[in-house]
Formats: C-alpha cells, sequence, structure tokens
C-alpha cells in the first residue's frame, strides 16, 4: 500500500519522506520477519522472566506517521528522563505483520481499533497497568464505550485518536453542477446518477476496502459490519456502478488534490480533508474544501495505544500513555493533526478552531450516528480482497 | 602440520557451499515449511509442524494452500503475465545490450574503463528515485508528454503511465547493465585472430559474427539473460510504480497475501510457485548451455 501511494501522490522525486517511508516499508516487511517468525515456531514459546531491560530509560514508540506534535515527544524526553525512539509507520497491515511476526521490541504500538479487536486474540498485547495512568479518568466515556467493543473493560487499550470518514467536496465545483447536491448524504458519492454529475472535476474514494464496504452497506440500510457475502455482493455492485466516474481509489493523494482543485469530491478521513481544507485556504485561490458526515451515519475508527505482549520498556509506556492523556498534551497533538482526541479536559486548551469544528468533534446528534468498524473473519477478509482487486482494476 | 592440498580444496568450495545453504536452502525450507501449514491468529500466524496428542506427536501437513491457488484464476493470470514481462524485457535487454557489450569490448583500452563506469553509474543513485524519475517522463503532464505536445507531434498527451510499456521501460532500464556487464566480460576474451581467419576466408562481417561470435558468447548470453529474467518475473517495486491497475504481477499478488489477507501459508506457497517457475527455464537453459559448450 505504501507503494502505491507513492505511485499516486504528486510527482516528487525527491521528496524525501517518500523515499524514507519506502525504506522502512522495505524493513517492515520482507524476509527477515518471516526468518524470525519461523525459528520463533521451531523454538517455542520464549522464556518470560524479570528483563535486564526494564530498568533502562528508554521508550521505543510505533506510531502513524504524521500523527504526533514532534514537541511532545521532546518534553516528555525532558520531564522523565527517557529517551524515545520513535519510528513510523502508515498502514496497520504492516503493524499487524510485525506483531505477530513477534520481537518487534516496540513499546507502544497505535493499531487502529478493529485490528486489535484481531490482534488480541493472538496474545499479543498486556494489560494496562492502570495504577501508573491515573489520566485514564480523562477519556470522554462515549469514546470509552466504542473502544470497549474491541477491548472489553478496556483493558489493554486507550484511544489515543478518533477518526469519521466522510465527505469532502469543493464547495464552488459543487455548487456549479448540482446547486441542490445531497451533500450531506452518501449518494453524494455511492448514487451513480448524483456522482456522475461530478466526474468531470475529479471524484475519489478510499483505499480502504472494509471501511468503505461498510459505509455501502450503511446506505443501504444493512448492517455495516456484517460478514455476509450477500452484504458484500451487494455493496460491490453499488461500487461497480459508480466505478467509471472515480479517477482514482487511493488513501492519501486526495489531500493535495482536494487542496489543488485537481478533484471535487472525495471519500476521506476528518483530518485529511480538515488539513486539505487548510492547505486550500493557505493558498488563496479561493478554494473552498468542506467536509460532511452524512447524517444517515458514517463509519468511525478509534487508533488506540497498546503495549505489545513482549514489550522490552513496558513502565516507560504506561509513564508515556499516561503523558499522552494529560489535557494540555492531548490538545498540542490535536491542534497539529486535526484529529480529535479522546480527552475530555483537553477541549479548554484546544485551538477554537478545532475544538468547535463539526466536522473534528461532530455534535451530539451526529455523533450517535457513527458505527464503529469492526475486524471481520479471515474467510471474509479474502473474498473482501478479492472483490477490492476487481472493483479498483474496474473488471 | 601443513595444510593438504586436499583438504585446502574442500575448504575453499565449502564456502560457497556454507553460502548456499545459509542464504538459499535454510530460507527456502521455512519459507516452505510456512507453505504447508494452516492460518491462525497468533504468533506465528501459522499451525505449528509438529502438534501433540496424548503424549504423541502428529504431524501436521496442510496442502490446501497450493490448492487454493487453483481455485481463483488471478493466480494462473498472474503467473503468466510475470512470466510474458520477464521473457519481453529479457529479450529486450538483450537487444540493446549485446551491441552496447560489444562496442564496449572493442573500444580502445584508453575509452574502455569511461564507458563501463558509465554503464555502472546510475547505481550510485537509489534504485527507487530512478524508477520514480520515470514517473516524472512519463505522466500525462510529464517530460515526454510536454515535449512532444510542444512539437506539434501529438495533440492529446499520450497514456504512457500505468501501461505496459511503462513497466517494459522501468525494468529494461533498470536490469540492462546486469545484462551488459556479462557479456562484455565474455565478448572482451574472444579472440579476434579467429574473426581474422574468417574473414581470409572470405566470410563477410555479418557472416563472421554469425558462425564465431554469437557461439562463444552463448554462455554470455545465458548469464546476462537470467540475471534479467529472475528478477523481473518477482518485480514488485517498478509494476507497482508503473504499471496497470487491473493485470497484477505475482510479487504484488504476493504482498497482498501478505499483507491484506495475513495469510502467510498461501503467500509462502505462491512463492514456492513462483520458484518452481524459475528452476525449470534455468534447468532448460543450462542444459542448452552445456549442450553448447559440448558442441564447441
Amino acid at each position: 500500500m505504501p507503494l502505491a501511494r507513492l505511485a499516486a501522490g504528486r510527482f516528487a522525486p525527491y521528496k524525501k519522506e517518500s523515499v524514507v517511508r519506502f525504506c522502512r516499508f522495505l524493513r517492515a516487511s520482507g524476509l527477515p520477519g518471516l526468518l524470525l517468525a519461523a525459528c520463533a515456531g521451531c523454538s517455542g514459546p520464549a522464556a518470560h522472566g524479570p528483563r535486564a531491560s526494564e530498568s533502562e530509560k528508554v521508550l521505543n514508540v510505533y506510531n502513524w506517521s504524521d500523527y504526533i506534535q514532534p514537541s511532545v515527544i521532546t518534553d516528555f524526553e525532558k520531564e522523565y528522563g527517557i529517551h524515545v525512539n520513535y519510528d513510523v509507520f502508515d498502514s496497520n497491515e504492516i503493524l499487524e505483520t510485525k506483531l505477530l511476526t513477534g520481537h518487534t521490541n516496540y513499546d507502544i504500538v497505535v493499531p487502529s481499533g478493529s485490528f486489535l479487536e484481531r490482534q488480541l486474540q493472538a496474545d499479543v498485547y498486556r494489560k494496562l497497568d492502570k495504577a501508573l495512568i491515573p489520566n485514564l479518568r480523562n477519556v470522554d466515556p462515549q469514546v470509552a464505550r466504542a473502544t470497549a467493543l474491541y477491548d472489553p473493560g478496556n483493558q489493554y487499550s486507550v484511544d489515543y485518536m478518533w477518526i469519521t470518514s466522510g465527505i469532502g467536496y469543493n464547495l464552488a465545483q459543487i455548487r456549479a453542477r448540482m446547486p441542490d447536491a445531497p451533500v450531506d448524504s452518501w449518494r453524494m458519492l455511492f448514487d451513480p446518477a448524483v456522482v456522475a454529475r461530478f466526474a468531470d472535476c475529479g471524484v475519489s474514494v478510499l483505499d480502504a476496502p472494509s471501511e468503505v464496504v461498510a459505509t455501502v452497506l450503511l446506505l443501504l440500510g444493512r448492517s455495516p459490519n456484517s460478514d455476509s457475502p450477500a452484504d458484500l455482493e451487494a455493496a460491490a455492485r453499488v461500487l461497480h456502478s459508480i466505478r467509471p466516474y472515480l479517477r482514482y481509489i487511493d488513501a492519501s493523494r486526495y489531500i493535495d488534490n482536494l487542496a489543488n482543485d485537481d478533484i471535487c469530491l472525495a471519500m476521506g478521513w476528518s483530518g485529511d480533508v480538515k488539513q486539505a481544507h487548510d492547505r486550500a485556504r493557505d493558498a488563496g485561490k479561493g478554494v473552498d474544501i468542506v467536509y460532511s458526515i452524512p447524517r444517515a451515519g458514517a463509519i468511525s475508527n478509534y487508533d488506540v495505544l497498546a503495549i505489545p505482549a513482549d514489550a522490552p520498556h513496558v513502565h516507560n509506556a504506561d509513564l508515556f500513555i499516561n503523558f499522552l492523556l494529560r489535557p494540555d498534551i492531548a490538545a498540542r497533538n490535536s491542534d497539529l493533526i486535526k484529529y480529535a482526541n479522546a480527552v475530555l479536559p483537553s477541549l479548554q486548551p484546544l485551538d477554537p478552531a478545532v475544538a468547535s469544528d463539526p466536522g473534528v468533534y461532530p455534535p451530539p446528534a451526529l455523533r450517535a450516528q457513527l458505527v464503529p468498524e469492526r475486524a471481520r473473519p479471515a474467510a471474509y477478509q479474502r473474498l473482501l480482497t478479492r472483490m477490492w482487486q476487481r472493483f479498483k482494476t474496474g473488471k | 602440520m601443513r595444510l593438504s592440498a586436499r583438504t585446502g580444496r574442500r575448504l575453499v568450495a565449502g564456502i560457497p557451499i556454507l553460502w548456499l545453504l545459509v542464504l538459499f536452502l535454510i530460507p527456502f525450507v521455512i519459507v516452505f515449511r510456512i507453505s504447508i501449514a494452516d492460518v491462525r491468529l497468533a504468533i506465528p500466524p501459522y499451525t505449528p509442524l509438529v502438534s501433540w496428542h496424548h503424549g504423541a506427536g502428529h504431524l501436521e501437513l496442510h496442502w490446501d494452500a497450493y490448492q487454493f491457488l487453483f481455485t481463483d484464476p488471478l493466480y494462473v493470470s498472474s503467473y503468466l503475465y510475470s512470466l510474458k514481462v520477464a521473457a519481453v524485457s529479457t529479450l529486450c535487454c538483450l537487444a540493446l545490450g549485446y551491441p552496447m557489450a560489444y562496442a564496449i569490448a572493442r573500444a580502445g583500452p584508453g575509452t574502455r574503463p569511461l564507458l563501463l563506469m558509465l554503464i555502472v553509474l546510475p547505481f550510485w543513485t537509489s534504485f527507487l528515485l530512478r524508477v520514480y524519475a520515470w514517473i516524472g517522463l512519463l505522466n500525462n503532464n510529464g517530460v515526454i508528454n510536454n515535449v512532444l505536445l510542444y512539437l506539434g507531434v501529438i495533440r492529446q498527451p499520450l497514456a504512457l503511465m500505468q501501461t505496459d510499456f511503462a513497466v517494459y521501460i522501468g525494468i529494461v532500464y533498470s536490469y540492462l547493465p546486469f545484462m551488459i556487464l556479462p557479456l562484455y566480460a565474455n565478448l572482451e576474451k574472444h579472440d579476434l585472430a579467429l574473426l581474422e581467419a574468417a574473414a581470409d576466408l572470405g566470410a563477410r562481417p555479418w557472416r563472421a559474427f554469425l558462425a564465431v561470435t554469437l557461439p562463444q558468447s552463448l554462455p554470455g548470453i545465458f548469464a546476462g539473460a537470467l540475471l534479467v529474467f529472475i528478477p523481473a518475473v518477482g518485480e514488485y517495486v517498478i509494476p507497482t510504480l508503473l504499471g496497470r491497475p487491473d493485470q497484477l504481477m505475482i510479487g504484488r499478488v504476493l504482498s497482498d497475501e501478505f499483507f491484506e489477507n495475513r495469510d502467510w501459508p498461501v503467500a509462502s506457497a505462491v512463492a514456492i510457485v513462483m520458484l518452481a517457475l524459475l528452476v525449470v527455464p534455468i534447468l532448460l537453459l543450462q542444459r542448452l548451455e552445456r549442450r553448447q559448450l559440448g558442441a564447441q
């Protein structure tokens, strides 16, 4: 997936971060992990016991790229005298592969809830030491209820940021083509009669199979987290009917393209569309990007903080989680990345432009309509991957 | 005590054997072993080879992954496409690389190192950057289309990106040195007196090339062809960046199995079958090569 993103992104041959990201991807993927896993497989479970590394003043964090305020890390290092090794990934699949290979050496990882739900069955996490995380009391109970779907009792994880996927659009372009466009309905994207009107100014859909299918099922009035092949088939029919009007299917390209008026309509993640909006505003060319969560509901995701079972510095990890849940720290993170955190008292210090943005923090009525994305069984996952390949290739 | 000549020989031969054992055979056995396991949600995400019931070990062999490869046309079509892309790219590399290697081998002793340097020079830049640069050249608003539009050769930008053509360009460009270098090493050793003798016997240059140079250079052609063909079949980066979205090469299929479906056994089975597909043409080529050498 990162490679596809590279290809899709605007041409920038010497874009350093892409290369760095690719190298990380290579490190994260291939044979080394396979070898390790196979060795772990033949030698049986490793002995558990007190580790010498536990007293080390070190913390290894593995988080999504561009998903933290960098000064937060240095502040933590200063306050606790703990050196942080901060590494990033950009797909849940890569994180999961590393976790299931074992011996990641990471102390904190940030999977999406639906992935954590599956990974918990594989015993890859250890319970949080709640005594060390008093700031857990700051967590929004509504978010805690949602994450308890993945992690009953919230014993292994706590929300870091939460996300909706909705509709991002260019106000002027949409108005010019369809003054009464149903911008607060998924029909904008998934009704061929509607989306066809915007094909000429560019439409994109997220390259996130289970999330897109769940969204289509929501529109169809079926259960979004269904794992029935019949429901998948119904969603596939809708997706095929709109395929001719899509310019591409990608999970990151739309941010720049919306901002630059290269596309006018996209299914996108809340913070990403907000970033597109800010970039368009800063460019000063009169492009106004709007994010809308359809009134009938949308899929929500929760990126949670969790500690791998074989983490070498568990104590430091608990301290770091507690630090991230401090209201001022959570506010600084959300200020920068434009995603909603679950720390209720952080709304006070948060930039009002973010805190009062209904796209970032939806109003209560809309929040009630959000459906958390859930894990699917492996057999369904295979059908989904195949259907998605067909959808992407337009076959 | 002095090492006997035999022990010395054994030691020398032992190093490449050890190398093969550690870096080829052991990984192969590991991948094969995963391919005959079943998926499960655990660390590692596949079943153990031996399960214990009532104090007795049971060998757990699952061949489902291999069977599965034939239930969906995706796999067969991706294998065939990968073989086609690799074969065409190898032929293009040969057609381009042979004259270049020949020219270098016949160049004066002063210019030869310079020419070789020029062949190797691109390796000093990251492979990824070089492939990425082709995106900038081939894009709809890329260099090639803009130049052609400016010259009035075309009115509409040509769709060059995300085509087979772009994949061939990327692979031939990236792997050409692997064809040229072994060919050069071979052509450089040819005895030019043979060509003179052919000319003395009345052969025209073209005839002399076909009868003298070409057969002698076959080992170089085989070596170069294998060095291009083998990595091209499993190529992942180039087709992902430049290739068609509607036809996957097997490298991409393997990565999807691994990361999207999280099915390590099927991913491993895809890799093992790919290896088998590669070994067959290699053995054929080797036999052909041996026969050629025998004929000489």
